[in-house]
């Protein structure tokens, strides 16, 4: 079930545009940052609401980098390498990533607690090398502030 | 959020106009810009009129931040006056093209000066509605400009009327969901459309047919800032900030190997060595300069000699490059230039939108070439095939990504050509050949 606050601000977006479809990216990126993906149900939901075919709703979401429909780690660690990133070490903090987590590019922890992408620029070039951990942003990395983030992160997941 | 100190570390250089509210206390709010001359540009451009608004765009020599340099003015003189269709702003704020980070600090610290710019321009052209597209990874920023699109709605400076002038305005922001090619203009469109980031044909052009099929002025960020300054302050003084036909200032994101990196806002036409040496702190370590990235991964690279030249749109154009989007970087002595190619590559390959032959086969066979060719198994003929490649995707694509892609490949295996022919002769990277010789000898 989508979450009443989730339905409202579905109506708040849609009535922004002349063309419903046009809420389609921002819906179903703010149904994934409920849900944690996207799920079938979030689909015929917005199709619905937006008046097209779900099929039109899923090559959207093909098309947009951010957009997932598998579940992925509560967590999602993804490293910039491009090439400000790359001049200052971003590659080394992507392996770094990955070592530590033991998973590669777009892949998950068993626990579900950790995802790991590598991503294109972030906007962040003048604090390279830069991550951003879900929304949040994270710059000028090392390999040991990225050890204290990662067990900062596992304290939060336990409370 | 992004660490203040981190990216504004400020130098004696800077002329602050569009930066000028950033370090004021609580400088997002609503209070703090009217106390600092904000929608008193709105105010003087109600009485102005739009045709004089235009005019004094024009003539202020403004032209765009989001990369092509098109005078801004004369983009907004596009749009059809006498049409029944509604009009439209989209502000582009996808911020995509790596190494910049300019349009970040803009809306982080002071949201109102482009929610004021937004207005001045939907009243210039007669639109009634404008949107903010931001890029997807920007959440944090997309809450600060609903909270300030919020406090402008309850103090009257948008909506119905506004102060009293008649003219109404509604505006929103509308988020992406990562892809660079949105920030491509007739991309972000038909995004903003619900549909894929697909660009169109052009012509028609946006300013007549746009969203909707509706004539649409697309801006940058940056662009639409220094709207409500040239209204204050006047063309004149606008355009004596900077170089002839490069009027104001603009924020220069110095990022890579530099010692102070950071956005600062400089005159337009601000020495590009200067820039490195003295606003910037030079190259850490001590290390000699090898190349220099003008503005963003976009534009031909240009080498240590090429830096004595002014950092105007000009300027730039006349030695080969382009000032682009203002991310400026730096890369040392240390750094294998095949590498560099590999990695601009590489995100050209992952974001062409696949639309056009020459650029999504292009593009991936490029990546596949300086793959093999920085991995060690490269052949005497690659360097010149690349050369082949790009020129067959330069001015043979549908939106300029392709070419995007092509300049700066062709930039660098023409100026450092000897480093591929190393890779060549050597089966592999000198420079990492070099690094793993220096850590065995630890
Ligand atoms: C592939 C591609 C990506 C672009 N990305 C951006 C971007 O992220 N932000 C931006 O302002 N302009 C971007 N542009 C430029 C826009 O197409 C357009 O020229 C600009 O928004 C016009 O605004 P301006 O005249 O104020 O610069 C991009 C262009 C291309 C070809
Ligand atoms: S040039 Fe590349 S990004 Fe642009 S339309 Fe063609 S395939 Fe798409
Ligand atoms: S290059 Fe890494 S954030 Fe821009």
């Amino acid at each position: 079930m989508l979450s009443d606050t989730l339905i409202s601000k579905f109506d708040d977006v849609i009535a922004r545009y002349p063309l419903k479809r046009s809420a389609i990216v921002p819906l179903l990126l703010f149904a994934q940052d409920e849900i944690g993906h996207i799920s079938d149900e979030a689909i015929e939901e917005i199709a619905r609401r937006v008046e097209v075919l779900p099929i039109e709703v899923i090559e959207d979401i093909g098309y947009y980098s951010m957009l997932h429909r598998q579940p992925i780690g509560k967590f999602n660690l993804q490293v910039c390498t491009n090439v400000s990133c790359q001049l200052l070490g971003g590659e080394e903090i992507l392996e770094h990533c990955s070592k530590r987590l033991g998973i590669g590019h777009k892949q998950t922890t068993a626990d579900g607690l950790f995802s790991l992408e590598e991503v294109e620029c972030l906007g962040a070039c003048c604090g390279a090398p830069a991550m951003q951990v879900n929304y949040d942003f994270y710059e000028n990395l090392t390999p040991e502030r990225v050890d204290r983030l990662i067990e900062d992160l596992k304290a939060r997941a336990e409370k | 959020m992004s660490d203040y100190q981190s990216y504004m570390k400020g130098s004696p250089f800077e002329v602050k106009v569009i930066s000028a509210r950033f370090s004021l206390p609580d400088s997002t709010s609503i209070d703090t810009f009217l106390a600092h001359e904000g929608y008193q540009a709105l105010a003087k451009a109600f009485q102005m009129g739009p045709e004089a608004v235009i005019n004094e765009m024009k003539n202020s020599q403004l032209r765009g931040r989001g990369g092509a340099g098109f005078n801004t003015g004369l983009k907004w003189s596009f749009v059809p006056k006498q049409t029944d269709k509604p009009k439209y702003v989209v502000c582009n704020a996808d911020e995509s093209e790596p190494a910049t980070c300019k349009d970040r600090p803009l809306m982080e610290y002071d949201p109102h000066q482009l929610i004021e710019g937004i207005i001045i321009a939907g009243y210039a052209i007669g639109a009634h509605q404008g949107y903010i597209y931001i890029r997807g990874e920007y959440r944090y920023l997309m809450e600060v400009l609903d909270r300030a699109i919020a406090e402008a709605y309850a103090r009257g400076y948008l909506g119905k009327d506004i102060q009293g002038s008649g003219f109404d305005f509604e505006l929103c922001t509308h988020t992406g969901a990562g892809a660079y090619e949105c920030g491509e203009e007739t991309a972000l469109l038909n995004s903003l459309e619900g549909l894929r980031g697909y660009p169109r044909v052009k012509p028609p052009f946006p300013a007549v047919v746009g969203v909707y099929g509706c004539p649409t002025i697309v801006n940058n960020v940056e662009t639409l800032c220094n709207a409500p300054h040239i209204v204050l302050k006047g063309a004149e003084w606008f355009a004596g900030l900077g170089t002839p036909k490069n009027g104001g200032t603009r924020l220069f994101c110095l990022s890579g190997h530099i010692n102070r990196p950071g956005v600062y806002e400089l005159p337009m036409g601000f020495p590009l060595r200067k820039m490195i040496e003295e606003v910037g702190g030079g190259i850490p370590r001590g290390k000699k300069l090898k190349s220099v990235i003008p503005g963003g991964s976009s534009c031909p690279l240009l080498t240590a000699d090429e830096i004595d030249v002014p950092m105007d749109f000009d300027s730039l154009a006349k030695i080969g490059s382009m000032l682009g989007s203002g991310g400026v970087v730096m890369i040392d002595e240390d750094t294998c230039m095949v590498k560099v190619a590999q990695r601009i590559m590489k995100f050209y390959a992952h974001e062409s939108c696949g639309w056009c032959i020459p650029c999504r086969e292009g593009t991936a066979w490029l990546k596949r070439l300086l793959d093999r060719l920085h991995g060690g198994a490269g052949v005497t003929g690659d360097p010149d095939t690349a050369l082949d490649v790009s020129y067959n995707i330069l001015g043979k694509t549908l939106c300029p990504l392709g070419d995007a892609a092509a300049m700066p490949t062709i930039s660098i295996v023409k100026k450092f050509r000897s480093e591929f022919d190393e890779h060549v002769r050597l089966g592999g990277c000198p420079y990492e050949r070099k690094s793993a010789a220096v850590q065995a000898a630890r």
